[in-house]
């Protein structure tokens, strides 16, 4: 576990993450979230042989329903948040994908 | 700044009072909203507790309520004015999770506890200031800039619903809703001198909560008084078709549960975990609080948590992972902010992954940033067993040591101890230190890894008048037992009927 990241490992991360880092951005989390890390690898030390991981404290889940058709978002509603939303259309539009 | 008169609804009135005193038309539901509006607009800029009040809106409700008394006769918040913490979901009034990139966003639809709260006659009177998407630990990651807490305006309100807190303790709501990923509702509840209750995982709808670690996250209410909190959750719990992880549970009358009575409960007091880094005057505080539950009756038991003290490393693996997954839909096209292109871009290509990168850019602080960088490392290939695997394998061992304490030999009925190992802290102060930031959170993450109903309440002041919260743990569900001992203790105290300086200079 590295103790401080490279300059490449949080660029490599932040593509991941879908998040452009300026200069200043990648110096401050390379030695941020080292620290962070070191600090949670007291976690890495503990024996959990045989324990199983918990991902959700639910016990039963209250999802079985009826599977009826029933009123959802209008369109419009749906888009009208949209930076750029094409109402007439129907559509999200995005910065051209293709050629 | 003065108070406003001694006969102002707000400084005086609980939520039961305000209740009662519009069903009996003692007070027009109009007169209550008017004057919370007024100490908003009074009070508020000293604070920054709101990012948005709706006046117009708020008058006309509580117009509509008092035009039909019959209707509204036997409401359980009647005319009662809310805040709502900015990450719940307002049909036709901006939501923004305190972020740039949620800045103009306008919700489509109302959270369940939106609907819950106005179908029990509350008013909703704003959205309130809080930590962006809910990361933090002191209500500084606003992108609005911080809130101050009423008690010393240097000082923070604890976060992440800080802005929550603020509005109940300098009166400009009897009641509000705050969300709780890791301490958020009980924390700044102990800072800012009030009542917080995060109820057990599952017990309150988060439809419409934006989501932080949906795993962890659940809503509650802050209020002046247990009774308040217990009349409030009343509302908001039981299941909802919206949301699969609500519960199938029944809900119990929680107020009936408040009898003063705690002769024979049995209170353990984890002493290993607590007896470091506590401050002194916290420790007496708190120590205090426990002699007058004993004194009504109540027994104190050691108890062990062994596995506690490894609950903030676990939290912060667990919630950044679950939040750079959920924080993925913000990429600039269904909603909320998008980052135009720059420089070359502009001129020639800008391609769909260049947008959503500069949108994040942007559109997300610092926090956050880190937060989905650090959730995105845990959860890669090659680090995923190491840390994420690893964290909710430990997330097992403390479920266990919880289990242990309430069912084992000589089980206990609540766990005691500080909500925060410090009183309210200075605005800046660990700002730069994002891991001494963290520890802010130590006593109260592993309620919330272990899924269970945790609640601070007030239990005195340090010797510079800051607030001190006493938080109590209990078993799944069990909230009325939390609500009572809560009560029990609240009921020898007059720490809620004390006043801000703000309220009183």
């Amino acid at each position: 576990m590295p103790s401080r990241f490279t300059r490449d490992e949080v660029a490599a991360i932040a593509v991941l993450a879908s998040l452009e880092l300026d200069a200043s951005e990648i110096e401050l989390f390379a030695r941020q979230l080292g620290d962070i890390l070191a600090y949670a690898d007291q976690v890495r030390q503990i024996d959990t042989t045989g324990v199983p991981p918990t991902a959700s404290v639910v016990a039963r889940l209250a999802a079985d329903r009826p599977d009826e058709v029933r009123p959802s978002l209008d369109r419009d509603d749906a888009l009208a948040n949209a930076p750029d939303g094409a109402l007439d259309a129907g559509f999200f539009r995005v910065p051209r994908v293709i050629g | 700044m003065t108070a406003e008169p001694d006969d102002s609804i707000a400084v005086v009135a609980t939520v039961r009072d305000v209740r009662d005193l519009v069903r009996s038309r003692a007070r027009s539901a109009v007169e209550v909203c008017r004057d919370a509006l007024s100490r908003i607009a009074a009070v508020d800029p000293h604070l920054h507790a709101f990012n948005t009040v709706v006046a117009d809106r708020a008058l006309a409700r509580a117009e509509s309520i008092d035009r039909d008394p019959d209707r509204w006769r036997d409401a359980p918040l009647a005319g009662v004015p809310v805040a709502l913490k900015d990450n719940l979901c307002t049909r036709d009034v901006r939501t923004t999770a305190s972020s740039r990139m949620l800045e103009s966003f306008v919700p489509p639809y109302d959270a369940t506890v939106v609907s819950r709260l106005e179908a029990a006659g509350a008013v909703i009177v704003g959205k309130t200031n809080c930590d962006e998407f809910a990361m933090g630990s002191s209500n500084e990651n606003s992108a609005f800039g911080p809130v101050h807490n009423p008690w010393a305006l240097d000082r923070t309100p604890g976060g992440t619903s800080g802005g929550s807190a603020t509005a109940v303790a300098a009166r400009l709501t009897p009641v509000a809703l705050g969300s709780d990923t890791g301490g958020s509702i009980r924390q700044p509840a102990a800072m800012c001198g009030v009542v917080g209750l995060k109820p057990t995982y599952g017990r309150v709808s988060r439809y419409g909560l934006i989501a932080h670690a949906s795993s962890l996250d659940q809503i509650g209410p802050l209020g002046r008084t247990v009774h308040d909190v217990a009349l409030t959750l009343g509302v908001l719990a039981g299941p909802d078709p919206a949301d699969a992880t609500s519960a199938l549970e029944p809900v119990p009358d929680y107020t009936a549960a408040l009898t003063g009575d705690v002769r024979g409960a049995r209170i353990g007091v984890p002493r290993a975990l607590v007896e470091q880094g506590v401050d002194a005057e916290v420790s007496r505080a708190v120590n205090l609080a426990l002699d007058a539950l004993k004194w009504r009756g109540a027994t104190l038991v050691d108890v062990d948590l062994p596995h506690a003290r490894y609950a903030i490393p676990v939290y912060y693996l667990i919630s950044t992972a679950e939040a750079s997954s959920n924080l993925a839909r913000y990429d600039g096209v269904r909603y909320g902010f998008r980052a135009e292109a720059e420089g070359p871009a502009k001129a020639g290509h800008y391609s769909l992954p260049e947008m959503y990168a500069k949108t994040r850019a942007r559109g997300f602080g610092a926090e956050v940033k880190r937060r989905i960088m650090l959730g995105t490392y845990v959860l890669s290939a090659g680090y995923y067993d190491a840390y994420y695997l690893k964290a909710q394998q430990v997330r097992t061992l403390i479920l266990r040591d919880y289990e242990q304490a309430f069912t084992g030999v000589d089980p206990v009925d609540v766990i005691a101890m500080p909500t925060s190992p410090t009183a309210a802290f200075r605005i800046g102060e660990r700002a730069a230190d994002p891991l001494q930031m963290y520890l802010a959170d130590v006593f109260t993450v592993s309620a919330s890894l272990a899924g269970l109903p945790a609640i601070s309440v007030p239990c005195g002041f340090t010797a510079d008048r800051l607030p001190v919260g006493l938080q109590l743990t209990g078993r799944r569900f069990d909230e009325a037992t939390l609500l009572r001992v809560a009560d029990a203790y609240e009921r020898d105290t007059g720490w809620s009927k004390q006043l801000p300086p703000i309220l009183s200079r």
